[in-house]
C-alpha cells in the first residue's frame, strides 16, 4: 500500500502521523487518510479538493501533477509527502 | 474587570484591567496569524479567526474563556455552477473559495447564530455556534454583487455587520470595496444603501454607484438605530435618517482612515484614528491621535494625550479600534504592535505594550 507523510509543520495544528493506505491514486490515497482523520483534510485540500495554494505534494519524490483532481497515479509502495512550498512564506 | 482581546499577526493577547492598570495577561496562539475574534456575550463563547497561510482559514471557539480551545468549521463555498461568469477587475476567474474572514458578529435572531464576512464577498450563517455553515445565496447570487472588487486585497471581503437593536432579523452588511447594503428579513432579500456616498477612484459617472462605495468600516449606534458612522475610503459620512441617505463630514487634519467606533448610549459621540491620506497611508506629522466628536461630527476634538507625537509610524486597520459596553474604555492597536487603552473616553491614553506583533484587531469580551 502506498505511504503517505505529512510535513512536521502541519502536526502543531493536527496530529497526522504517517500512515499506509489503499489507493491507486493521490485522490484515492488522501481521501483514505481523511475518512480516519477528517479535521485534517480542510488543512490540504481546499473546499473544492484541490491541493491548496501553498501546499506541495511529491510522489516518489515527482511533484504532483494534476493539482486539481489530485489523478496522479501511485503504486502500491509508493511514497506520498505532503509538505508546505515556500512560496507560503 | 475589562477584558480586551488583540488579535496580531503572532498570536492572541488577552489584557486584563482598565486604564493605567491594564496588562497583557496571557498570549494564546503564540507564533500563528490571529485575524480576528467576536464574543457571544449570549452564552460568552470566544470565537477566534485564524489564517495559516498554507493550510488555510481556521475558526476556533472557547467556551471557558480562553482556557480550551476547539477547532470549528470554516465557512465553505459551492462549487461555481457550470458556464457561469464571474471574474474579478483584471478578468480573472473568481475563485468561489474561502479566502478570509473579515467579520464575525453574533446572529441576535436565534440562539448560537452567527453572521460571517469573508474574503472574496460571500456572507455566511451558522445556527449551530460554528459547526457547520451556509452560504446567503441571495447576496452572492445578486447580479450587483459581482461587480465587487478588492478593496485593500485582491478580492472584495465584507467587514462590517450591524444587527439591528430594534429587530435582529435585520442586518447590515459592509464591503470593501462593494457598498453598503441592508437585509430587513435574515438575509433573504438585499437592497443597498449608499445615496450620499461618492468614490473618487473611478470614472466620474460611476462616482455614486453603490458597488462603487469603499466603507473601510459601518458601526450602528446602539441608542439610536436610525444612525450609523462609516468611515468611508473618501473620508467620513453618517447617516440620521436609517441609511435613507448619507451626509459627508470634512475633520482636519484629515478624514482618511480605517476604524470607527460610537458611543453605546450617545449617537452623536464617535472616534476615528486618522491617517494621512490614501496617497500616505502613514500619520500626520509622525503623530498618533485620535479624533473625537459630541455632536454628531459638527465639531472634533483632536486627543494625543499618552500618545506618541513625534517619529510615530502606526496604522490602526478597521477592526483594531474598540470600545467597551461602559462607554469609556477604549483601546486600539496598530500596524507596529503598539497598544493603548483610555478609561475616560480619550481624554488620556495608556501604553499597554510597545512590542506586539502587528495588531489586526481588538474587541472588548
Amino acid at each position: 500500500m502506498p505511504r503517505v507523510v505529512f510535513t512536521p509543520n502541519l502536526q502543531r495544528h493536527v496530529a497526522c502521523p504517517a500512515v499506509d493506505v489503499a489507493g491507486a491514486t493521490v485522490r484515492e490515497a488522501l481521501e483514505r487518510v481523511f475518512v480516519d482523520n477528517p479535521r485534517l483534510r480542510g488543512y490540504v485540500v481546499d473546499e473544492h479538493g484541490a491541493l491548496r495554494k501553498h501546499m506541495a505534494v511529491f510522489v516518489d519524490g515527482q511533484q504532483l501533477v494534476d493539482r486539481a483532481a489530485l489523478s496522479d497515479a501511485v503504486t502500491a509502495g509508493a511514497e506520498i509527502y505532503v509538505m508546505q512550498a515556500l512560496s507560503g512564506g | 474587570m475589562s477584558t480586551l482581546l488583540v488579535s496580531t499577526r503572532k498570536g492572541l493577547f488577552v489584557v486584563t484591567g482598565a486604564g493605567a492598570d491594564a496588562r497583557v495577561e496571557r498570549a494564546l496562539f503564540v507564533g500563528d496569524n490571529v485575524t480576528l475574534t467576536t464574543v457571544d456575550r449570549r452564552d460568552g463563547a470566544w470565537y477566534v479567526v485564524l489564517d495559516h497561510g498554507h493550510f488555510g482559514i481556521k475558526l476556533h471557539r472557547s467556551d471557558d474563556g480562553g482556557v480550551t480551545f476547539t477547532e470549528i468549521a470554516t465557512p465553505a463555498y459551492p462549487p461555481k455552477p457550470e458556464g457561469l461568469v464571474d471574474k474579478d477587475m483584471w478578468g480573472r476567474d473568481r475563485e468561489w473559495a474561502t479566502k478570509g474572514i473579515w467579520a464575525l458578529e453574533p446572529a441576535l435572531d436565534a440562539d448560537g447564530a452567527l453572521w460571517c464576512g469573508t474574503m472574496p464577498g460571500g456572507l455566511f450563517r451558522s445556527d449551530d455556534r460554528g459547526a457547520s455553515w451556509r452560504l446567503i445565496e441571495s447576496l452572492w447570487n445578486h447580479p450587483v454583487r459581482r461587480k465587487w472588487n478588492g478593496g485593500g486585497a485582491d478580492h472584495a471581503a465584507i467587514h462590517s455587520i450591524c444587527v439591528d437593536p430594534r429587530d435582529p432579523r435585520a442586518v447590515v452588511i459592509a464591503v470593501s470595496s462593494g457598498g453598503v447594503w441592508r437585509s430587513p428579513d435574515a438575509g433573504a432579500t438585499w437592497t443597498a444603501h449608499t445615496r450620499g456616498m461618492k468614490a473618487g477612484y473611478g470614472p466620474p459617472e460611476q462616482a455614486e454607484d453603490p458597488e462603487n462605495q469603499d466603507p473601510h468600516c459601518v458601526v450602528q449606534a446602539p441608542s439610536d438605530p436610525t444612525v450609523f458612522w462609516c468611515q468611508h475610503h473618501m473620508g467620513i459620512w453618517r447617516s440620521t435618517d436609517d441609511l435613507a441617505s448619507w451626509a459627508q463630514i470634512v475633520v482636519e487634519p484629515s478624514s482618511f482612515g480605517f476604524p470607527v467606533v460610537v458611543h453605546p448610549r450617545d449617537p452623536d459621540t464617535a472616534w476615528f484614528v486618522p491617517a494621512h491620506s490614501d496617497q500616505k497611508r502613514t500619520l500626520i506629522d509622525g503623530s498618533v491621535l485620535v479624533n473625537r466628536t459630541r455632536d454628531g461630527g459638527k465639531t472634533f476634538t483632536a486627543l494625543r494625550d499618552g500618545l506618541p507625537q513625534a517619529h510615530a509610524y502606526d496604522l490602526v486597520f478597521r477592526h483594531a479600534l474598540a470600545i467597551a459596553d461602559d462607554g469609556d474604555q477604549l483601546g486600539f492597536g496598530s500596524s507596529t504592535g503598539n497598544l493603548w487603552v483610555t478609561d475616560d473616553q480619550g481624554e488620556r491614553w495608556h501604553a499597554v505594550a510597545n512590542h506586539l506583533p502587528p495588531i489586526y484587531a481588538v474587541r472588548y469580551a
